[in-house]
Protein backbone atom coordinates (compact mmCIF):
# COMPACT_ATOMS: atom_id res chain seq x y z
CA UNK A 1 0.00 0.00 0.00
CA UNK A 2 1.52 3.31 -1.01
CA UNK A 3 0.45 6.57 0.50
CA UNK A 4 2.09 9.34 -1.45
CA UNK A 5 2.21 12.74 0.17
CA UNK A 6 -1.02 14.58 -0.28
CA UNK A 7 1.02 17.65 -1.21
CA UNK A 8 2.44 16.28 -4.44
CA UNK A 9 -0.45 16.86 -6.83
CA UNK A 10 0.08 18.75 -10.06
CA UNK A 11 -2.81 20.92 -8.95
CA UNK A 12 -1.48 23.27 -6.30
CA UNK A 13 -5.03 24.24 -5.47
CA UNK A 14 -5.87 20.65 -4.57
CA UNK A 15 -2.77 20.48 -2.36
CA UNK A 16 -3.81 23.66 -0.62
CA UNK A 17 -7.35 22.41 -0.05
CA UNK A 18 -6.19 19.14 1.51
CA UNK A 19 -3.66 20.96 3.66
CA UNK A 20 -6.31 23.42 4.83
CA UNK A 21 -8.66 20.62 5.82
CA UNK A 22 -5.90 18.75 7.60
CA UNK A 23 -4.79 21.84 9.52
CA UNK A 24 -8.34 22.57 10.57
CA UNK A 25 -8.84 19.03 11.84
CA UNK A 26 -5.74 19.55 13.97
CA UNK A 27 -7.04 22.90 15.16
CA UNK A 28 -10.36 21.30 16.05
CA UNK A 29 -8.44 18.56 17.85
CA UNK A 30 -6.49 21.15 19.82
CA UNK A 31 -9.74 22.73 20.95
CA UNK A 32 -11.34 19.50 22.14
CA UNK A 33 -8.15 18.43 23.90
CA UNK A 34 -8.24 21.65 25.90
CA UNK A 35 -11.94 21.08 26.58
CA UNK A 36 -11.25 17.73 28.22
CA UNK A 37 -8.63 19.22 30.53
CA UNK A 38 -10.72 22.27 31.40
CA UNK A 39 -13.91 20.30 31.96
CA UNK A 40 -12.27 17.88 34.38
CA UNK A 41 -10.55 20.67 36.24
CA UNK A 42 -13.82 22.56 36.45
CA UNK A 43 -15.40 19.47 37.96
CA UNK A 44 -12.67 18.93 40.53
CA UNK A 45 -12.42 22.56 41.51
CA UNK A 46 -16.11 23.33 40.93
CA UNK A 47 -15.05 26.27 38.82
CA UNK A 48 -18.11 27.70 37.04
CA UNK A 49 -16.10 30.08 34.93
CA UNK A 50 -13.89 27.36 33.56
CA UNK A 51 -16.99 25.28 32.83
CA UNK A 52 -18.37 28.19 30.83
CA UNK A 53 -15.20 28.40 28.78
CA UNK A 54 -15.80 24.75 27.85
CA UNK A 55 -19.30 25.68 26.64
CA UNK A 56 -17.90 28.49 24.53
CA UNK A 57 -15.28 26.25 22.97
CA UNK A 58 -18.07 23.85 22.07
CA UNK A 59 -19.64 26.40 19.72
CA UNK A 60 -16.35 26.76 17.94
CA UNK A 61 -15.89 23.00 17.70
CA UNK A 62 -19.36 22.68 16.19
CA UNK A 63 -18.63 25.41 13.65
CA UNK A 64 -15.40 23.73 12.65
CA UNK A 65 -17.19 20.42 12.24
CA UNK A 66 -19.69 22.00 9.87
CA UNK A 67 -16.99 23.87 7.99
CA UNK A 68 -14.74 20.84 7.52
CA UNK A 69 -17.66 18.69 6.46
CA UNK A 70 -18.63 21.28 3.90
CA UNK A 71 -15.08 21.58 2.66
CA UNK A 72 -14.83 17.79 2.32
CA UNK A 73 -17.99 17.54 0.25
CA UNK A 74 -16.68 20.39 -1.88
CA UNK A 75 -13.44 18.47 -2.43
CA UNK A 76 -15.36 15.30 -3.28
CA UNK A 77 -17.52 17.17 -5.79
CA UNK A 78 -14.76 19.19 -7.40
CA UNK A 79 -11.69 16.96 -7.25
CA UNK A 80 -13.12 13.46 -7.33
CA UNK A 81 -10.28 12.22 -5.13
CA UNK A 82 -9.09 8.64 -5.60
CA UNK A 83 -6.91 6.15 -3.69
CA UNK A 84 -5.01 7.79 -0.79
CA UNK A 85 -6.71 11.14 -1.41
CA UNK A 86 -10.10 9.50 -1.14
CA UNK A 87 -9.06 7.69 2.02
CA UNK A 88 -7.78 10.94 3.47
CA UNK A 89 -11.06 12.77 2.87
CA UNK A 90 -12.98 9.77 4.16
CA UNK A 91 -10.81 9.61 7.30
CA UNK A 92 -11.24 13.34 7.88
CA UNK A 93 -15.03 13.16 7.64
CA UNK A 94 -15.12 10.38 10.22
CA UNK A 95 -12.47 11.93 12.47
CA UNK A 96 -14.35 15.17 12.92
CA UNK A 97 -17.48 13.30 13.98
CA UNK A 98 -15.51 11.67 16.78
CA UNK A 99 -13.87 14.97 17.69
CA UNK A 100 -17.25 16.62 17.93
CA UNK A 101 -18.51 13.81 20.19
CA UNK A 102 -15.44 14.24 22.39
CA UNK A 103 -16.44 17.88 22.65
CA UNK A 104 -19.94 16.80 23.66
CA UNK A 105 -18.62 14.53 26.40
CA UNK A 106 -16.50 17.37 27.78
CA UNK A 107 -19.54 19.57 27.60
CA UNK A 108 -21.45 17.09 29.76
CA UNK A 109 -18.70 17.08 32.37
CA UNK A 110 -18.54 20.87 32.34
CA UNK A 111 -22.31 21.08 32.70
CA UNK A 112 -22.13 18.88 35.76
CA UNK A 113 -19.35 21.05 37.19
CA UNK A 114 -21.47 24.13 36.54
CA UNK A 115 -24.51 22.71 38.33
CA UNK A 116 -22.51 21.44 41.29
CA UNK A 117 -20.75 24.77 41.67
CA UNK A 118 -24.13 26.45 42.08
CA UNK A 119 -25.09 24.19 44.98
CA UNK A 120 -24.27 25.31 48.44
CA UNK A 121 -23.00 22.09 49.85
CA UNK A 122 -19.45 21.52 48.83
CA UNK A 123 -18.36 17.92 48.69
CA UNK A 124 -14.79 16.93 49.02
CA UNK A 125 -13.47 15.05 46.02
CA UNK A 126 -13.97 11.42 46.76
CA UNK A 127 -12.57 10.08 43.57
CA UNK A 128 -9.48 11.30 41.82
CA UNK A 129 -10.53 11.84 38.19
CA UNK A 130 -7.53 13.98 37.31
CA UNK A 131 -5.37 11.06 36.42
CA UNK A 132 -7.87 9.47 34.07
CA UNK A 133 -8.54 12.86 32.50
CA UNK A 134 -4.86 13.42 31.82
CA UNK A 135 -4.51 9.96 30.36
CA UNK A 136 -7.50 10.46 28.12
CA UNK A 137 -6.46 13.88 26.85
CA UNK A 138 -2.98 12.48 26.26
CA UNK A 139 -4.58 9.75 24.21
CA UNK A 140 -6.55 12.25 22.14
CA UNK A 141 -3.37 14.21 21.57
CA UNK A 142 -1.51 11.06 20.53
CA UNK A 143 -4.32 10.17 18.11
CA UNK A 144 -4.11 13.64 16.58
CA UNK A 145 -0.34 13.43 16.32
CA UNK A 146 -0.69 10.10 14.55
CA UNK A 147 -3.14 11.85 12.25
CA UNK A 148 -0.79 14.82 11.72
CA UNK A 149 2.12 12.56 10.87
CA UNK A 150 0.03 9.92 9.15
CA UNK A 151 1.81 7.38 11.30
CA UNK A 152 0.15 3.95 11.52
CA UNK A 153 2.47 2.70 14.26
CA UNK A 154 1.69 5.66 16.48
CA UNK A 155 -1.99 5.06 15.78
CA UNK A 156 -1.61 1.45 16.85
CA UNK A 157 -0.09 2.59 20.14
CA UNK A 158 -3.18 4.73 20.72
CA UNK A 159 -5.45 1.77 20.13
CA UNK A 160 -3.47 -0.24 22.67
CA UNK A 161 -3.78 2.60 25.17
CA UNK A 162 -7.54 2.17 25.17
CA UNK A 163 -7.25 -1.05 27.22
CA UNK A 164 -5.34 0.90 29.88
CA UNK A 165 -8.08 3.52 29.99
CA UNK A 166 -10.71 0.81 30.34
CA UNK A 167 -8.88 -0.71 33.30
CA UNK A 168 -8.54 2.67 34.94
CA UNK A 169 -12.25 3.25 34.38
CA UNK A 170 -13.15 -0.03 36.04
CA UNK A 171 -10.93 0.73 39.01
CA UNK A 172 -12.61 4.10 39.51
CA UNK A 173 -15.99 2.46 39.17
CA UNK A 174 -15.15 -0.03 41.93
CA UNK A 175 -13.99 2.83 44.10
CA UNK A 176 -17.32 4.58 43.53
CA UNK A 177 -19.26 1.44 44.42
CA UNK A 178 -17.33 1.13 47.66
CA UNK A 179 -18.21 4.68 48.63
CA UNK A 180 -21.87 4.15 47.95
CA UNK A 181 -21.99 0.95 49.96
CA UNK A 182 -20.18 2.43 52.91
CA UNK A 183 -21.98 5.73 52.91
CA UNK A 184 -25.36 5.78 51.17
CA UNK A 185 -25.50 9.54 51.82
CA UNK A 186 -22.94 10.02 49.08
CA UNK A 187 -24.85 8.13 46.42
CA UNK A 188 -26.16 11.22 44.63
CA UNK A 189 -22.74 12.79 44.38
CA UNK A 190 -21.05 9.54 43.43
CA UNK A 191 -23.52 8.92 40.62
CA UNK A 192 -22.60 12.30 39.20
CA UNK A 193 -18.98 11.31 39.34
CA UNK A 194 -19.71 8.03 37.62
CA UNK A 195 -21.25 9.95 34.73
CA UNK A 196 -18.14 12.07 34.45
CA UNK A 197 -15.83 9.08 34.58
CA UNK A 198 -17.99 7.36 32.01
CA UNK A 199 -17.66 10.39 29.72
CA UNK A 200 -13.90 10.23 30.00
CA UNK A 201 -13.95 6.56 29.12
CA UNK A 202 -16.09 7.33 26.06
CA UNK A 203 -13.57 9.95 24.99
CA UNK A 204 -10.94 7.22 25.03
CA UNK A 205 -13.12 5.19 22.67
CA UNK A 206 -13.41 8.14 20.28
CA UNK A 207 -9.63 8.63 20.33
CA UNK A 208 -9.30 4.95 19.46
CA UNK A 209 -11.68 5.42 16.54
CA UNK A 210 -9.57 8.30 15.24
CA UNK A 211 -6.47 6.11 15.46
CA UNK A 212 -8.27 3.45 13.43
CA UNK A 213 -9.07 5.98 10.71
CA UNK A 214 -5.39 6.89 10.57
CA UNK A 215 -4.53 3.22 10.01
CA UNK A 216 -7.20 3.08 7.33
CA UNK A 217 -5.74 6.11 5.59
CA UNK A 218 -2.11 4.97 5.76
CA UNK A 219 -2.53 1.25 5.17
CA UNK A 220 -5.80 1.18 3.31
CA UNK A 221 -7.08 -1.42 5.75
CA UNK A 222 -10.23 -1.23 7.77
CA UNK A 223 -9.22 -2.26 11.28
CA UNK A 224 -12.47 -1.54 13.04
CA UNK A 225 -13.95 -4.46 14.95
CA UNK A 226 -10.84 -6.64 14.77
CA UNK A 227 -8.66 -7.95 17.60
CA UNK A 228 -5.56 -6.01 18.55
CA UNK A 229 -3.38 -8.90 17.35
CA UNK A 230 -5.06 -8.86 13.98
CA UNK A 231 -4.64 -5.10 13.84
CA UNK A 232 -0.92 -5.39 14.58
CA UNK A 233 -0.58 -7.85 11.75
CA UNK A 234 -2.34 -5.47 9.36
CA UNK A 235 -0.15 -2.53 10.36
CA UNK A 236 3.13 -4.48 10.27
CA UNK A 237 2.35 -6.28 7.03
CA UNK A 238 2.78 -4.07 4.02
CA UNK B 1 8.83 13.68 17.30
CA UNK B 2 7.53 16.52 19.37
CA UNK B 3 8.63 18.89 16.63
CA UNK B 4 5.69 18.10 14.43
CA UNK B 5 3.37 18.22 17.35
CA UNK B 6 4.61 21.60 18.50
CA UNK B 7 4.42 23.01 15.03
CA UNK B 8 0.78 22.08 14.57
CA UNK B 9 0.07 23.28 18.05
CA UNK B 10 1.53 26.67 17.31
CA UNK B 11 -1.15 27.18 14.70
CA UNK B 12 -3.90 26.23 17.08
CA UNK B 13 -6.40 28.79 18.01
CA UNK B 14 -4.74 31.56 16.01
CA UNK B 15 -6.60 31.71 12.78
CA UNK B 16 -7.33 28.14 11.82
CA UNK B 17 -10.39 28.09 13.97
CA UNK B 18 -11.54 31.42 12.60
CA UNK B 19 -13.94 30.90 9.75
CA UNK B 20 -14.56 34.51 8.80
CA UNK B 21 -12.31 34.50 5.77
CA UNK B 22 -13.49 31.25 4.29
CA UNK B 23 -17.15 31.92 4.78
CA UNK B 24 -17.06 34.85 2.40
CA UNK B 25 -17.88 32.62 -0.54
CA UNK B 26 -17.52 33.73 -4.13
CA UNK B 27 -20.56 35.59 -5.30
CA UNK B 28 -20.85 37.15 -8.70
CA UNK B 29 -22.35 40.25 -7.10
CA UNK B 30 -19.04 40.86 -5.34
CA UNK B 31 -16.89 40.50 -8.42
CA UNK B 32 -15.54 43.00 -10.87
CA UNK B 33 -17.18 42.27 -14.17
CA UNK B 34 -15.05 41.91 -17.30
CA UNK B 35 -17.68 40.78 -19.77
CA UNK B 36 -21.39 41.19 -19.69
CA UNK B 37 -23.80 39.35 -21.93
CA UNK B 38 -27.20 41.00 -22.29
CA UNK B 39 -30.17 39.38 -24.02
CA UNK B 40 -27.94 37.73 -26.56
CA UNK B 41 -29.70 35.88 -29.36
CA UNK B 42 -27.79 34.16 -32.11
CA UNK B 43 -29.08 32.71 -35.35
CA UNK B 44 -27.30 30.46 -37.81
CA UNK B 45 -29.53 31.26 -40.80
CA UNK B 46 -32.98 30.22 -39.62
CA UNK B 47 -31.69 28.23 -36.68
CA UNK B 48 -32.05 30.01 -33.38
CA UNK B 49 -28.89 28.84 -31.58
CA UNK B 50 -28.76 31.03 -28.47
CA UNK B 51 -31.89 32.18 -26.71
CA UNK B 52 -31.64 35.47 -24.88
CA UNK B 53 -28.56 34.68 -22.81
CA UNK B 54 -27.74 36.94 -19.87
CA UNK B 55 -24.54 36.42 -17.98
CA UNK B 56 -21.68 38.19 -16.27
CA UNK B 57 -18.07 37.06 -16.50
CA UNK B 58 -15.98 37.97 -13.46
CA UNK B 59 -12.58 39.55 -13.94
CA UNK B 60 -9.55 37.43 -12.98
CA UNK B 61 -11.70 34.39 -12.46
CA UNK B 62 -12.26 31.24 -14.44
CA UNK B 63 -15.73 30.78 -15.87
CA UNK B 64 -16.61 27.41 -17.36
CA UNK B 65 -19.39 26.57 -19.81
CA UNK B 66 -20.69 23.03 -19.64
CA UNK B 67 -23.51 21.23 -21.38
CA UNK B 68 -24.17 18.48 -23.91
CA UNK B 69 -22.98 18.78 -27.49
CA UNK B 70 -24.91 21.32 -29.48
CA UNK B 71 -26.05 23.25 -26.42
CA UNK B 72 -24.44 26.43 -27.67
CA UNK B 73 -21.53 26.73 -25.29
CA UNK B 74 -18.87 27.03 -28.00
CA UNK B 75 -21.13 29.34 -29.97
CA UNK B 76 -21.44 31.60 -26.95
CA UNK B 77 -17.69 31.49 -26.35
CA UNK B 78 -17.05 32.48 -29.95
CA UNK B 79 -19.27 35.51 -29.52
CA UNK B 80 -16.76 36.94 -27.05
CA UNK B 81 -14.24 37.73 -29.78
CA UNK B 82 -16.66 37.73 -32.70
CA UNK B 83 -15.33 34.55 -34.22
CA UNK B 84 -18.91 33.87 -35.31
CA UNK B 85 -18.60 36.75 -37.78
CA UNK B 86 -16.67 34.29 -39.92
CA UNK B 87 -19.68 31.97 -40.17
CA UNK B 88 -21.99 32.62 -43.13
CA UNK B 89 -25.53 33.50 -42.17
CA UNK B 90 -24.69 34.09 -38.53
CA UNK B 91 -26.61 36.93 -36.93
CA UNK B 92 -26.26 38.24 -33.41
CA UNK B 93 -28.78 40.32 -31.47
CA UNK B 94 -28.37 41.82 -28.04
CA UNK B 95 -25.26 43.14 -26.42
CA UNK B 96 -21.95 41.79 -25.29
CA UNK B 97 -19.96 44.30 -23.33
CA UNK B 98 -16.24 44.17 -22.73
CA UNK B 99 -15.47 46.63 -19.94
CA UNK B 100 -18.80 48.28 -20.57
CA UNK B 101 -18.39 48.71 -24.34
CA UNK B 102 -20.58 46.65 -26.66
CA UNK B 103 -18.25 44.68 -28.91
CA UNK B 104 -20.97 44.39 -31.54
CA UNK B 105 -21.06 48.15 -32.09
CA UNK B 106 -20.20 49.27 -35.61
CA UNK B 107 -17.11 51.22 -34.59
CA UNK B 108 -15.36 48.24 -32.99
CA UNK B 109 -12.01 47.31 -34.53
CA UNK B 110 -12.25 43.53 -34.70
CA UNK B 111 -8.51 42.92 -34.98
CA UNK B 112 -8.03 45.00 -31.85
CA UNK B 113 -10.84 43.15 -30.11
CA UNK B 114 -9.22 39.82 -30.85
CA UNK B 115 -5.94 41.13 -29.51
CA UNK B 116 -7.68 41.86 -26.23
CA UNK B 117 -9.65 38.63 -26.24
CA UNK B 118 -7.32 35.77 -27.13
CA UNK B 119 -8.43 32.30 -27.99
CA UNK B 120 -7.07 28.77 -27.72
CA UNK B 121 -8.71 25.94 -29.60
CA UNK B 122 -9.44 22.30 -29.02
CA UNK B 123 -6.63 20.99 -31.17
CA UNK B 124 -3.29 22.63 -30.57
CA UNK B 125 -2.60 24.67 -33.70
CA UNK B 126 0.99 25.86 -33.60
CA UNK B 127 2.29 27.47 -36.77
CA UNK B 128 4.77 25.32 -38.73
CA UNK B 129 7.58 27.49 -37.44
CA UNK B 130 10.07 27.36 -34.60
CA UNK B 131 8.93 27.45 -30.99
CA UNK B 132 10.36 30.95 -30.70
CA UNK B 133 8.65 32.22 -33.84
CA UNK B 134 5.29 30.88 -32.75
CA UNK B 135 5.30 33.15 -29.74
CA UNK B 136 7.02 36.06 -31.51
CA UNK B 137 4.54 36.02 -34.37
CA UNK B 138 1.78 37.93 -32.64
CA UNK B 139 4.24 40.50 -31.35
CA UNK B 140 5.51 41.22 -34.84
CA UNK B 141 1.93 41.55 -36.06
CA UNK B 142 1.41 44.06 -33.29
CA UNK B 143 4.31 46.08 -34.72
CA UNK B 144 6.97 45.13 -32.20
CA UNK B 145 10.28 44.60 -33.97
CA UNK B 146 12.98 45.14 -31.38
CA UNK B 147 14.77 41.84 -30.90
CA UNK B 148 15.46 42.47 -27.24
CA UNK B 149 11.81 43.18 -26.48
CA UNK B 150 10.71 40.12 -28.44
CA UNK B 151 13.28 37.90 -26.73
CA UNK B 152 12.14 39.04 -23.32
CA UNK B 153 8.48 38.65 -24.13
CA UNK B 154 8.95 35.18 -25.60
CA UNK B 155 10.73 34.06 -22.45
CA UNK B 156 8.11 35.69 -20.24
CA UNK B 157 5.23 34.12 -22.13
CA UNK B 158 6.80 30.66 -22.21
CA UNK B 159 7.44 30.90 -18.49
CA UNK B 160 3.89 32.09 -17.96
CA UNK B 161 2.65 29.07 -19.86
CA UNK B 162 4.82 26.76 -17.73
CA UNK B 163 6.73 25.62 -20.81
CA UNK B 164 10.02 27.50 -20.59
CA UNK B 165 12.00 24.88 -18.69
CA UNK B 166 11.03 22.23 -21.20
CA UNK B 167 11.92 24.19 -24.35
CA UNK B 168 14.51 26.80 -23.42
CA UNK B 169 17.33 24.79 -24.99
CA UNK B 170 15.54 24.23 -28.27
CA UNK B 171 13.70 27.41 -29.06
CA UNK B 172 14.68 27.15 -32.70
CA UNK B 173 13.28 23.65 -33.14
CA UNK B 174 10.01 23.25 -34.95
CA UNK B 175 6.97 23.62 -32.74
CA UNK B 176 5.46 20.62 -34.47
CA UNK B 177 8.00 18.39 -32.72
CA UNK B 178 6.49 19.14 -29.32
CA UNK B 179 4.05 16.78 -27.62
CA UNK B 180 0.35 17.60 -27.71
CA UNK B 181 0.38 18.96 -24.18
CA UNK B 182 3.45 21.09 -24.90
CA UNK B 183 1.89 22.37 -28.13
CA UNK B 184 -1.22 23.40 -26.25
CA UNK B 185 0.85 25.26 -23.68
CA UNK B 186 2.81 26.85 -26.54
CA UNK B 187 -0.43 28.09 -28.05
CA UNK B 188 -1.38 29.52 -24.67
CA UNK B 189 2.03 31.24 -24.53
CA UNK B 190 1.32 32.67 -27.97
CA UNK B 191 -2.02 33.92 -26.72
CA UNK B 192 -0.65 35.63 -23.60
CA UNK B 193 2.40 37.13 -25.39
CA UNK B 194 0.28 39.99 -26.68
CA UNK B 195 -1.15 40.70 -23.22
CA UNK B 196 -4.84 40.07 -23.78
CA UNK B 197 -7.41 40.88 -21.10
CA UNK B 198 -9.44 37.77 -21.65
CA UNK B 199 -8.42 34.28 -22.74
CA UNK B 200 -11.04 32.03 -24.30
CA UNK B 201 -10.32 28.33 -24.15
CA UNK B 202 -12.40 26.06 -26.34
CA UNK B 203 -11.99 22.48 -25.12
CA UNK B 204 -8.27 23.07 -24.53
CA UNK B 205 -7.59 19.63 -23.08
CA UNK B 206 -9.75 17.31 -25.11
CA UNK B 207 -6.79 16.16 -27.21
CA UNK B 208 -4.44 15.76 -24.23
CA UNK B 209 -3.56 12.90 -21.92
CA UNK B 210 -4.55 13.16 -18.23
CA UNK B 211 -1.19 14.43 -16.98
CA UNK B 212 -0.91 17.12 -19.67
CA UNK B 213 -4.50 18.00 -18.87
CA UNK B 214 -3.66 18.54 -15.22
CA UNK B 215 -0.68 20.68 -16.23
CA UNK B 216 -2.84 22.87 -18.41
CA UNK B 217 -5.39 23.10 -15.61
CA UNK B 218 -2.70 24.14 -13.17
CA UNK B 219 -1.59 26.72 -15.72
CA UNK B 220 -5.15 28.05 -15.97
CA UNK B 221 -5.18 28.36 -12.20
CA UNK B 222 -2.04 30.51 -12.34
CA UNK B 223 -3.08 32.56 -15.33
CA UNK B 224 -6.30 33.68 -13.74
CA UNK B 225 -4.37 36.01 -11.47
CA UNK B 226 -3.61 38.11 -14.54
CA UNK B 227 -6.33 37.28 -17.02
CA UNK B 228 -10.02 36.66 -17.17
CA UNK B 229 -10.52 33.13 -18.42
CA UNK B 230 -13.52 31.55 -20.06
CA UNK B 231 -13.35 27.84 -20.79
CA UNK B 232 -15.67 25.55 -22.67
CA UNK B 233 -15.36 21.93 -21.70
CA UNK B 234 -17.13 18.65 -22.32
CA UNK B 235 -15.52 17.37 -19.21
CA UNK B 236 -17.64 18.34 -16.22
CA UNK B 237 -14.94 17.24 -13.82
CA UNK B 238 -12.59 19.67 -15.47
CA UNK B 239 -15.07 22.48 -15.01
CA UNK B 240 -15.37 21.44 -11.36
CA UNK B 241 -11.61 21.45 -10.92
CA UNK B 242 -10.62 24.67 -12.63
CA UNK B 243 -13.49 27.11 -12.56
CA UNK B 244 -14.78 29.65 -10.09
CA UNK B 245 -18.09 30.06 -11.89
CA UNK B 246 -19.92 27.59 -14.04
CA UNK B 247 -22.66 28.01 -16.60
CA UNK B 248 -24.77 25.04 -17.60
CA UNK B 249 -26.33 25.36 -21.03
CA UNK B 250 -28.89 23.24 -22.80
CA UNK B 251 -30.12 23.65 -26.39
CA UNK B 252 -29.34 27.32 -26.58
CA UNK B 253 -30.59 28.27 -23.14
CA UNK B 254 -28.51 29.21 -20.17
CA UNK B 255 -30.09 26.95 -17.56
CA UNK B 256 -28.03 27.76 -14.53
CA UNK B 257 -25.13 30.02 -13.79
CA UNK B 258 -23.36 30.39 -10.48
CA UNK B 259 -20.54 29.67 -8.14
CA UNK B 260 -18.91 26.37 -9.09
CA UNK B 261 -18.97 24.99 -5.54
CA UNK B 262 -22.64 25.64 -5.34
CA UNK B 263 -23.43 24.30 -8.79
CA UNK B 264 -21.58 21.05 -8.19
CA UNK B 265 -22.79 20.44 -4.66
CA UNK B 266 -26.31 21.84 -4.64
CA UNK B 267 -27.47 22.91 -8.08
CA UNK B 268 -30.70 24.87 -8.01
CA UNK B 269 -32.20 23.45 -11.22
CA UNK B 270 -33.22 19.88 -11.75
CA UNK B 271 -31.84 19.89 -15.30
CA UNK B 272 -28.41 20.82 -13.97
CA UNK B 273 -28.59 18.13 -11.32
CA UNK B 274 -29.54 15.52 -13.92
CA UNK B 275 -26.74 16.53 -16.24
CA UNK B 276 -23.92 16.67 -13.71
CA UNK B 277 -24.98 13.42 -12.06
CA UNK B 278 -25.17 11.61 -15.41
CA UNK B 279 -28.93 11.18 -15.47
CA UNK B 280 -29.58 13.01 -18.66
CA UNK B 281 -32.09 11.13 -20.80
Amino acid sequence: MTTPGYKSHISSQFNAELEDVRQRVLAMGGLVEQQIIDATRALMELDAELAESVFRADDKVDQLEVYIDDECSRILARRQPTASDLRLVHAVIKTITDLERIGDESHKIAKMAHELSAQERIYENMVETGHLSRQVSQMVRAALDAFARMDADAALAVVREDAVIDREYEALLRQCITYMMEEPRTIGRVIDLIWAVRSLERIGDHAKNIAEYVIYFVKGKDVRHVSIEQMEKEVRGS
Amino acid sequence: MTGVQDKTRLNHGIDLTSLDRVQAANRIENEQIALEVENLDLYYGAKHALHGVNMKIARNKVTAFIGPSGCGKSTLLRCFNRMNDLVDGCRVEGQLKLDGKNIYDRDVDIAMLRRRVGMVFQKPNPFPKSIYENVAYGLRLAGINKKRVIDETVEWALKGAALWDEVKDRLDDSALGLSGGQQQRLVIARAIAIHPDVILLDEPCSALDPISTLKVEELINELKHKYTIVIVTHNMQQAARVSDYTAFMYVGDLIEFGNTDQLFTKPSKKQTEDYITGRYG
